[in-house]
């Protein structure tokens, strides 16, 4: 296999999409039969084999424009023979192990040495004074691309793992939109993994009815056995989410994560609805389902939000007009700090939803040293919870939920 | 790994049918039945022949993706043998399956028979050693029933295999196609390997209602067939539906294009735009105005919701429509451009790294 297409597949690597050899070895005999010579048939080509999805693909389309172009060819004098010598040196150089952009300057130095600058300055310094600048920028510009291929994904990586850790309060208006991608990604997994309906084969109970019916057509012999199974529910989810003032700095998050779980298993689970409360109770599930997530954010905040807490009343609405909603399938996802600035907490409306549903989830983003103080009431709902947790950064609420939809298989 | 070169190798034995050499080939061939395929398409059923390697399409509904398996085997002259997936879909419907009732009917009726045979043993072992010669006879072709995945493999002059909406068949079924679909064989156990004469061409198509196993994407090459663009809509609409005037057909693909970049619960495929531009021939409609968009919104359309939502914009759009096609835009002549729409070859530079 030709180190170009080696190279290409390990940039692919660096921008997250996960090539496996098997997949390598198909790009190859792809290309051999391919060929060079078409850069629209390499890439049709190429996408073929290694992208597997369609965010794959867009990725693939990136990577190949930029993988397959010549950095920094204006700036240089005509002269292929120079192009390939910078060429040489740039692979020579080992720019692939870039990871942040500060590395760069160094690299480029490094490019300009392997390409016997240090002799041409001290040649040329005996004949003009001014440095080699265009090749110079040339170098520069190989070394940038090589940046953008290997070390934008590594850095872009290291940052929204960081982000993941960071306290949901806490996190810094420009780590949002990657937030906000691992979010959705994250959704998705969840929905993968919990959405699809389970049958579970209860060994050794013949089913016979169906084992009769089947041995109609056989003379009456039982030529096929039948056996009883029980299908598991896909998890069934009401949501009840505080976005008053006390979280409010948490309220992006959590509505986030109701809205990319929208997105991706509204239909798909058995029913997703989402409620949203500062003292007043509404359903919100219709503009998580058709807004944009800013749009609707904005709807939400707008019509319920950033008053003052008050759980007790929402129990109590949701208590009252949506009772129904919540019978044995149905996990009671709350989420919210628990701070109802002493309102009557209506225990009787809990307890009765908590009786009703298979299990309560409460997320909290409060560490559990203030859970009770002030005017937290969190303690005096815990008996109700089959779960509760300290949910401090995304990468919490994901393992809670996933946690959550798990106990239904 | 059954995907190593060592191993394909050895299944190109079959010579390549003609009209898959290039991928202008390709492109020609699913032209002459109709199908005007993209570069990438066209690629995408170049190497699915040449690496013996199954095609996994995915898009949005209606883009053309089972099209591209029927025009694929029309094109080629042989049979298509499609297995539309479900959930619950095993290996009986899939595969093959013994046909029990037959088998049964013949014990009856050779009850007697097998009396004439064992007639000169007189002890059991010599009862057994008459009948052990005709031992598989009801384990043998005569009782089998074969599905689409077995019959796809049988067929003499090859075939086009079209699994359809793969997604909707639970996990577990994918298991049951990975060697069906990288060795081109079945195994049944009471008569052995059944291997393709010539192995078919595979197409899968998904809808991305669930993500797929990465066994079977690993082993598909991956086509994204995304919406069309104005250019490819004309082509393709000038293909299916030939009476439809050049000038209405313009305005058409202007204003459905309109309407996809709309954020609607479901947009207009090629499909409904095909079925709009059908109805509007039928109409005798000679230009579109907004009466006649209005009436006839619910071909396009298939979602109340979007239909109310467009409403109070039609007769802006469809002004744009009509004004889009009146300038002279590269849509209508590029259209003329024959079947291979050849882009611009240009090699690609290729750094040593």
């Amino acid at each position: 296999m030709d180190r170009t297409l080696a190279g290409y597949v390990h940039a692919l690597r660096a921008a997250g999409v996960g090539v496996s050899t098997a997949e390598t070895i198909d790009a190859a005999r792809a290309v051999s039969l391919v060929g060079y010579a078409c850069r629209a048939d390499l890439k049709a080509a190429l996408g073929l084999a290694l992208a597997k999805s369609a965010a794959d693909q867009r990725i693939h389309e990136r990577v190949f424009d930029l993988y397959f172009s010549v950095p920094g060819g204006a700036s240089l004098p005509a002269g292929a023979a120079l192009q390939l010598a910078l060429a040489r040196a740039a692979a020579a150089a080992d720019l692939p192990a870039l990871q942040l952009f500060t590395q760069t300057g160094p690299a480029t130095r490094r490019v300009l040495q392997l390409l016997g600058m240090d002799a041409l300055d001290a040649h040329l310094s005996q004949l003009v004074s001014a440095p080699a600048a265009p090749l110079q920028q040339a170098a520069r510009a190989w070394v940038e691309r090589a940046f953008e291929l290997h070390g934008r994904p590594a850095t872009e990586s290291f940052m929204t793992g960081v982000a993941l850790q960071r306290p949901l309060g806490r996190v810094a208006p420009a780590d949002l939109q990657r937030l906000q991608l691992a979010v959705v990604r994250m959704a998705r997994k969840l929905a993968d993994r919990h959405a699809r309906r389970q049958r579970v084969q209860l060994r050794g109970q013949l089913h016979l009815r169906r084992t009769l019916r089947a041995s109609a057509g056989h003379d009456g012999l039982p030529f096929k056995l039948a056996f009883k199974h029980r299908r598991r529910d896909r998890p069934r989810v009401v949501a009840v989410c505080d976005v008053s003032g006390s979280v409010a700095s948490q309220v992006r998050f959590l509505l986030m994560f109701l809205y990319a779980l929208h997105g991706a298993v509204g239909q798909v689970m058995g029913g997703l609805r989402s409620f949203a409360f500062s003292n007043q109770l509404q359903e919100v599930s219709k503009a998580l389902e058709t807004l944009h997530f800013d749009d609707a954010m904005a709807l939400i905040l707008k019509t319920v939000g950033m008053g003052s807490t008050d759980y007790g009343q929402a129990f109590a609405d949701l208590h009252q007009q949506h009772l129904h909603r919540v019978d044995r399938h149905t996990t009671l996802l709350v989420l919210g700090d628990g701070r109802s600035n002493g309102t009557p907490l209506r225990l009787d409306c809990f307890a009765e939803l908590a009786q009703r549903a298979k299990r309560v989830v409460w997320l909290c983003p409060e560490p559990p040293g203030r859970w009770g103080t002030g005017d937290s009431a969190l303690l005096h709902y815990r008996p109700w919870c089959t779960v509760l947790t300290h949910c401090a950064t995304v990468a919490d609420l994901e393992r809670a939920l996933d946690e959550a939809l798990a106990a239904y298989s | 790994m059954a995907s190593t070169p060592l191993n394909a190798d050895a299944a190109a034995v079959p010579a390549t049918p003609p009209g898959l050499h290039s991928i202008d080939d390709v492109t020609a061939l699913l032209h002459g039945v109709g199908y005007i395929a993209t570069r990438s398409i066209a690629t995408a059923v170049y190497l699915a022949q040449h690496l013996r390697k199954p095609v996994l399409i995915e898009g949005p509904a209606g883009v053309g993706k089972t099209e591209l398996a029927v025009s694929a085997a029309r094109a080629l002259n042989i049979a298509l043998l499609r297995l539309p997936c479900y959930e619950g879909l095993d290996d009986s419907k899939a595969l093959y399956e013994w046909q029990y009732g037959k088998q049964l009917l013949y014990t009856q009726v050779l009850k007697e028979k097998i009396g004439l045979l064992v007639d000169g043993a007189d002890t059991l072992d010599g009862a057994l050693a008459k009948l052990a010669g005709f031992q598989d006879l009801f384990f043998s072709r005569q009782f089998l029933q074969p599905r689409p995945l077995l019959q796809a493999m049988e067929q003499p002059g090859g075939s086009v295999l079209l699994i359809d909406e793969v997604d909707k068949a639970e996990e577990s079924f994918e298991a049951l196609l990975l060697e069906v679909l990288a060795d081109y064989q079945v195994t049944i156990p009471e008569i052995g390997t059944v291997r393709a004469q010539v192995p078919p061409l595979v197409m899968l198509t998904s809808n991305n209602t669930r993500e797929l196993g990465d066994a079977l994407k690993r082993r598909c090459l991956h086509l994204h067939i995304g919406w069309p663009d104005a250019a490819l809509e004309t082509q393709v609409l000038r293909s299916r539906v030939p009476g439809l005037a050049a000038a209405l057909l313009a305005q058409l693909v202007a204003f459905v294009q309109t309407l996809r970049q709309q954020n609607l619960r479901k947009p207009p495929s090629m499909a409904e735009s095909v079925d709009w531009a059908r109805t509007l021939l039928l109409l005798h409609a000679s230009v579109l105005d907004e009466a006649l968009v209005r009436d006839t919104l619910n071909v396009l359309l298939k979602r109340e919701s979007d239909i109310r939502d467009v409403q109070p914009r039609l007769a802006e759009w469809t002004r744009a429509a009509l004004a889009a096609s009146a300038t002279p835009a590269a849509t209508p002549a590029r259209s003329a451009t024959p079947a291979t729409p050849a882009p611009a070859h240009t090699a690609p530079t290729v750094p040593p790294a």
